[in-house]
């Protein structure tokens, strides 16, 4: 007991001293489940992402955009891989990464729960969602496990053409017709608040925040980093001449921060426990996906057995 | 439904991002085998050029030295100091040494 006392004072001194966490360190039960739980909730939210996307691909109205989408969908799935590699460092595998997914036990963003209703929303989804997680990861490129902090370096250097691309795809509607702005602005309207509510709760409410900010897992809090992001999108709405969907929404001088409305918690917490628009619809196309995928699985394994044994007997 | 599941080995990955330089561990991959796993290597480290060259190495492979005796391992460095160049005084006016 003293032991395990003085292993976990001599791991948040090194934490302390601005060290970072490698996988063979000793660590405390309790960082290692947050951990798998942040990481994992993370890749699940990369990979379960690219489906509203998806809805898209067929449907882009040029070329030039129909490859974008199709690059940035592929930035997902290796952002998803990246962390996944990442979380499998503290010893989970990953069929069993899998398995929560599918059985409910992890979670992912509430956002990818909401529906593409159209084009617009593929310039939204890069701009505010994307715009909000990467406020978020820069945070996390100095989080205080190792290869988690190595995999969101590798990720914002990535995420900028996704937010980039989106603000270009939107600014190109808004200076369309009135219809193409119209459905910008329907865009802006659905999808401001989930991205605010990605940051999740506040931080008076937020079940994990001090433990967590403790550690350095988290660097900043729910609050700071929402307040960062909405600080720093204002002037980019107002430049597509878009209107924030929230009346509340005015600077504070005082403060040198903008101040905002009322968060509808309710909804979040809604879409948390499975009722948002399309949670169904996501997990059951990943659980469909993967179960249809079994015999590419086995017949990959089958070949790799069977040249393994040929080179062995070559060999020989 | 995942008792079926089978996800590959898991294989690390280096890059080398131009000639000459040392190769850098990027990450990890799963593949059935060494040929799928330098594709699914190339697909997920090297999308922007960061490399021209990438070694994958089986995960179960890799040897590490443990934290817990990091101190003990590495000692036999510590009390040479005459390893060092800073180590041996010479006079300023000896010159390109």
């Amino acid at each position: 007991m003293e032991n395990v006392m003085e292993l976990e004072a001599q791991f948040q001194a090194k934490i302390d001293r601005g060290e970072f966490i490698e996988p063979k360190d000793w660590m405390p039960e309790k960082y290692r489940k947050t951990l798998i739980r942040q990481i994992s909730q993370h890749a699940h939210s990369e990979i379960i992402g690219m489906q509203p996307e998806g809805n898209w691909i067929t449907r882009a109205p040029s070329l030039r955009r129909k490859a974008i989408l199709l690059a940035k969908i592929q930035d997902e799935a290796g952002h998803g891989l990246y962390l996944y590699s990442a979380c499998e460092t503290m010893g989970i595998s990953r069929e069993e990464l899998n398995h929560q997914l599918h059985t409910g036990a992890a979670k992912y963003s509430s956002i990818f729960n909401y529906p593409t209703l159209s084009w617009a929303d593929m310039g939204a989804i890069g701009w505010l969602v994307d715009g909000a997680a990467i406020v978020n990861q820069v945070s996390l490129q100095r989080t205080s496990y190792g290869p988690y902090a190595r995999a969101m370096v590798r990720i914002c250097k990535e995420e900028s053409f996704h937010q980039r691309q989106g603000y270009e795809l939107l600014l190109s509607l808004c200076r369309g017709t009135a219809e193409q702005k119209a459905m910008a602005q329907d865009a802006m309207n659905r999808w401001w608040w989930p991205s605010l509510m990605m940051f999740g709760p506040h931080d008076a409410e937020s079940a994990h925040s001090a433990q967590s900010m403790q550690w350095k897992i988290k660097r900043e809090s729910n609050d700071e980093l929402r307040q960062k992001f909405i600080d720093k999108t204002v002037a980019q709405a107002e430049f597509l001449g878009l209107t924030i969907p929230d009346p509340d929404l005015k600077w504070n001088a005082e403060r040198g921060h903008y101040d905002f409305g009322q968060i509808d918690w309710e909804e979040f917490n809604n879409v948390i426990r499975g009722n948002g628009p399309c949670n169904k619809q996501r997990l059951n196309h990943h659980v469909k996906v993967h179960e249809e995928n079994v015999w590419v699985r086995e017949a990959a394994n089958a070949y790799a057995k069977k040249n393994a044994k040929k080179s062995e007997t070559l060999v020989a | 439904m995942s008792s079926n599941d089978n996800q590959f080995p898991l294989w690390e990955v280096f890059v080398q991002t131009k000639s000459g330089t040392p190769y850098k561990h990027a990450g990890s991959v799963h593949a059935a085998d060494k040929e799928m796993a330098i594709m699914n290597a190339r697909d997920l480290y090297t999308r922007r050029n960061e490399g021209n060259a990438l070694w994958v190495v089986p995960s179960n492979a890799i040897v590490a030295s443990s934290p817990e005796d990091m101190g003990a391992f590495f000692e036999p460095s510590n009390d040479k100091a005459y390893r060092h160049p800073t180590f041996y005084v010479i006079p300023n006016e000896v010159k390109h040494i």
